[in-house]
């Protein structure tokens, strides 16, 4: 058993070592992280750890346990969105969505750390992310919107 | 009727009793739809004529929509309740959408082909208007007045005199008891409300928020963790296997095992996962010895016995005398759909010996069905419920995951089982896009103009979905009583399957157009966004090319030669304008290229111009920009158009520069993202979409457009930029490099 700190809850965990994205989802409930890969190349699963983006899906439960961790529910909600989310939902920037948490997740940490990138910082902030529907420009858009609404 | 009565009362009620009641046999509710057809019904009114089965409207103000059609990303829920919203005169806030289930949804058959505006919007459409109309005769006779002088707004029905009611108040229940007329006024368009407009996705505040909508949010209570172990290679079967005491471990409940099929199924993901591993390691495989590889195969389509068939032949006689004749040779390798998201399904043995499952297929009913065969169940003992997936472009996964599922749960009964495959499992043994060789030869005149074209293609097939029977079920072709893979049939006029866009749209004074159809697998392969399109477009449209370039002539002038369609010319022209034609500079190492099609010579138009930048030492094409031009009919969401043509443009660019999936006799080696990349935020251009906007005509659907004119404009502007014609797709750095050097 370990304490497990997820979007300023503590939980008690006894999977400690399972991939922290089986228990964000199987066992804490949480959709926002997603399996789209389990070998750390997609960004689908992208949570933040300290406030740095972290593959959920190749990282063990047991190497996060007294850190804090950050999923896309603890951005903000379908009441009162992430200005990231609501970005998202302003540039209608997805097709079918299953990428979208890794790529908010992914611009949290970026915006955090360069509050007003360029479109290229963007797109290269963005590189490690995959999305097959081909949303990319407007994700981009989103993103450089949430950072001129900020 | 009787069946009828039931279904009304059923539908009246909610939730479980609904649920319960209604797995009494949708099959032949669905059927004796079907035999009440009417003739010139719109869309997939035509098999399901009773309004019921679309509509209810409740005495709480609630609209109840029902749809065969699925949303895939492509914003068609959406869509739908727009349509509904204005053709019924409601907010579409009342609305409430059922969609995908079996149980309860007309079977629409699957959300495939961009046929969901043409033939489901359409069939909403005309239901809501006459649904409207059955409404507004109720509120004639409440209000003792005259239909004709009735005004809507949002249900509230209003006489001339200033009396009101509305739908919630005048409906009973039973009014939509009857078989659409398709005789109902549609909406003025200077009435419209929603149609027309860029209305937001439903679906986006939750997928942003991780509000739960996707498969994989379901949990069940009692939810078991399934994993299947698949083979090393295609035909590979089991020789042996030791499990040890995989069956022992903390958690796992059960292995299951029917000939080369196995499962795990266990109490947590993580250990059902290690499971399956030590599983893989312990299993021993009898691999077929030989086979076509995709270094091989090319030579490979065109050694196979083929069924052919002349599909156009306007032959010119005339071409005998011509003054010149051009061949050329074009290649496209086997493609993945690569959804980001692994096939998912959920499934559940009911006490009463219903299987119901959830899953992320594009045909839920044939799905229903298939897994019925696979499990020897009755037809109505199976009901599949759509739930979003990742996105799927075409046939992936999805319908094999739900045949997993129903495997393991049938033995746990009672218990809700979820498969989750792999990412090796997608990209192994997902059905691909099926590789395609195509060869075009053009007689020409001495002014370089066409008078006589042929095209004759090989492919294997687009189109190998579950249908209605087991065998197309990757599961049920590795149990112990196997079921035979069908032979496949090649679909025919007029959306075509391998053939689909083969005959060109141009008005060439003669064509001939030829396909060798190959029953056999080289890899296994079905429907993938375009189908035979996505080929033959990209032949088309670069041999049209090639011959514009030998007369000495402008690509979009050459075409516009022999191409009479007024819209086909406009997106043409749209695009030509867009992008900046006839002012572009040429600069060094730099092209711009073109390409169009109608996507099936009877839906969407879309022409595409692309500028790019090719790096002579390394290979590496930069596409710095894409210009679209759409005409998708009458747009009921522009913004959904849009993003579909964006989305398809980026997709292509991604198949075109980098795809192709790599295999062997020993298995798939393209067996993750490493091994199979595709394009990525640095890489993907600007895009400029402009749609042509035809309110009052029909829908046509828009999502597999762009896929072959994008594929022909790319290989035409790197042919701009450098003065090399690449035929074989895709374009990647090492083969643009050996064509520069050659």
């Amino acid at each position: 058993m370990a304490q497990l700190e997820v979007n300023g809850t503590s939980y008690e965990i006894a999977a400690v070592d399972a991939p922290l994205l089986f228990v964000l989802r199987n066992d804490l409930k949480l959709n926002g992280p997603k399996f789209g890969c389990g070998l750390g190349q997609c960004g689908a699963c992208t949570v933040l750890v300290d406030g740095e983006p972290v593959r959920s899906c190749i990282t063990a439960t047991s190497a996060v346990i007294g850190q804090k961790i950050t999923t896309l529910e603890g951005l903000g909600t379908l009441q009162a969105p992430h200005k990231l989310q609501q970005a998202m939902i302003d540039e209608q920037a997805m097709q079918c969505g299953y990428c979208i948490n890794g790529m908010i997740m992914r611009a949290k940490a970026l915006l955090d750390r360069t509050p007003h990138p360029t479109e290229a910082e963007v797109r290269a902030g963005l590189d490690g992310n995959l999305c097959r529907c081909g949303a990319h420009n407007r994700i981009v858009r989103a993103v450089l919107r949430a950072a001129r609404e900020a | 009727m009787t069946i009828y009565a039931t279904r009304r009362d059923v539908l009246r009620t909610t939730g479980s009793l609904a649920i319960a009641l209604s797995f009494a046999g949708p099959a032949a509710l669905f059927e004796a739809c079907a035999a009440a057809e009417g003739p010139g019904l719109p869309g997939d009114l035509k098999s399901n004529p009773r309004l019921s089965g679309w509509l209810s409207v409740g005495s709480d103000g609630t609209v109840t929509l029902r749809v065969g059609k699925v949303e895939l990303g492509q914003g068609i829920l959406t869509a739908m309740q727009q349509i509904c919203a204005d053709e019924l005169d409601v907010d579409m806030a009342r609305i409430v959408l059922v969609s995908g289930d079996t149980a309860l949804v007309p079977d629409e058959g699957g959300t495939t082909g961009s046929f969901s505006m043409a033939n489901g919007g359409t069939a909403v459409r005309t239901a809501a208007a006459e649904a409207r109309q059955i409404l507004l005769g109720l509120a004639g006779e409440k209000l003792g007045a005259d239909v004709a002088g009735l005004a809507v707004d949002d249900g509230t029905v209003r006489a001339p005199d200033g009396r009101q009611t509305t739908y919630w108040d005048v409906v009973t229940g039973h009014d939509f008891e009857v078989d659409a007329t398709g005789r109902a006024p549609l909406k003025p368009l200077d009435k419209r409300r929603y149609i027309g407009k860029s209305v937001p996705r439903i679906d986006i505040p939750d997928k942003v928020t991780g509000t739960q909508i996707f498969i994989q949010d379901l949990r069940p209570d009692g939810m078991l963790h399934g994993r299947v172990l698949r083979q090393p290679a295609y035909g590979a079967t089991l020789a042996a296997l030791d499990a040890g005491d995989v069956g022992k471990r903390p958690g796992i409940v059960k292995i299951v095992r029917d000939g080369s099929f196995i499962g795990i199924i266990a109490e947590r993901e993580e250990q059902a996962i290690d499971a399956i591993e030590a599983l893989r390691q312990a299993a021993r495989w009898t691999l077929p010895s030989d086979g076509p590889s995709s270094q091989t195969i090319y030579d490979w389509l065109v050694a196979q016995k083929s069924q052919d068939k002349i599909i156009k032949d306007s032959s010119n006689p005339a071409a005998a005398a011509a003054a010149a004749t051009v061949e050329a040779v074009y290649k496209r390798p086997y493609q993945m759909h690569a959804s980001i998201g692994p096939s998912t399904a959920l499934a559940t043995l009911g006490d009463d010996g219903t299987m119901i499952v959830q899953t992320h297929s594009q045909t839920v009913f044939e799905t229903a069905a298939a897994i019925a065969d696979m499990l020897g169940l009755d037809k109505a003992k199976v009901r599949c419920q759509h739930v979003q997936g990742s996105g799927c472009y075409g046939h992936n996964g999805a319908d094999d995951a739900a045949a997993d599922a129903a495997l393991l749960a049938r033995a746990a009964p009672g218990k809700p089982v979820r498969i989750q495959w792999s990412r090796n499992d997608e990209h192994q043994w997902e059905p691909y896009g099926s590789a395609m060789l195509i060869k075009t030869r053009a007689a020409l005149d001495a002014k370089g103009d066409i008078v006589d074209w042929q095209l004759e293609l090989w492919s294997t097939s687009h189109g190998t979905r579950p249908g209605s029977a087991a065998g197309n079920l990757l599961p049920a072709g590795v149990l112990e009583k196997p079921f035979a893979l069908p032979v496949p049939v090649d679909g025919g006029p007029p959306n075509y399957a391998a053939g689909r866009n083969a005959i060109a749209l141009y008005d060439f004074p003669g064509q001939r157009v030829t396909v060798h159809f190959i029953p056999t697998f080289a890899a296994r392969a079905s429907a993938t966004r375009g189908l035979g399109a996505y080929a033959n477009v990209f032949a088309i449209e670069s041999f049209i090319d090639e011959l514009a370039r030998r007369a000495g002539a402008d690509p979009v002038e050459y075409r516009l030669r022999t191409l009479k369609d007024p819209r086909a010319r406009d997106v043409l022209n749209k695009v030509a304008e867009s992008f900046g034609w006839s002012t572009w500079q040429k600069a060094p190492d730099r092209g711009r290229g073109i390409g169009f099609a109608r996507y099936k010579n009877l839906a969407a138009y879309t022409a595409i111009a692309l500028e790019v930048e090719v790096d002579r030492q390394s290979g590496k094409i930069k596409v710095l920009r894409a210009v679209a031009a759409n005409d998708s009919g009458d747009m009921v969401n522009p913004d959904g158009v849009a993003n579909q043509i964006e989305g398809g443009i980026v997709q292509s660019l991604s198949w075109s520069l980098k795809e192709a999936v790599r295999f062997d006799p020993t298995g798939v080696k393209s067996d993750d993202w490493s091994a199979y990349p595709i394009l990525t935020f640095s890489e993907v251009p600007p895009v400029d979409v402009h749609l042509i906007n035809r309110p009052g005509t029909p829908f046509l659907g828009t999502g597999e457009a762009a896929q072959g004119p994008t594929a022909a404009a790319l290989a035409n502007a790197v042919f701009d930029a450098t003065g090399v014609r690449f035929r074989e797709l895709p374009l990647t750095p090492a083969r643009v490099k050996a064509g520069l050097l050659s």
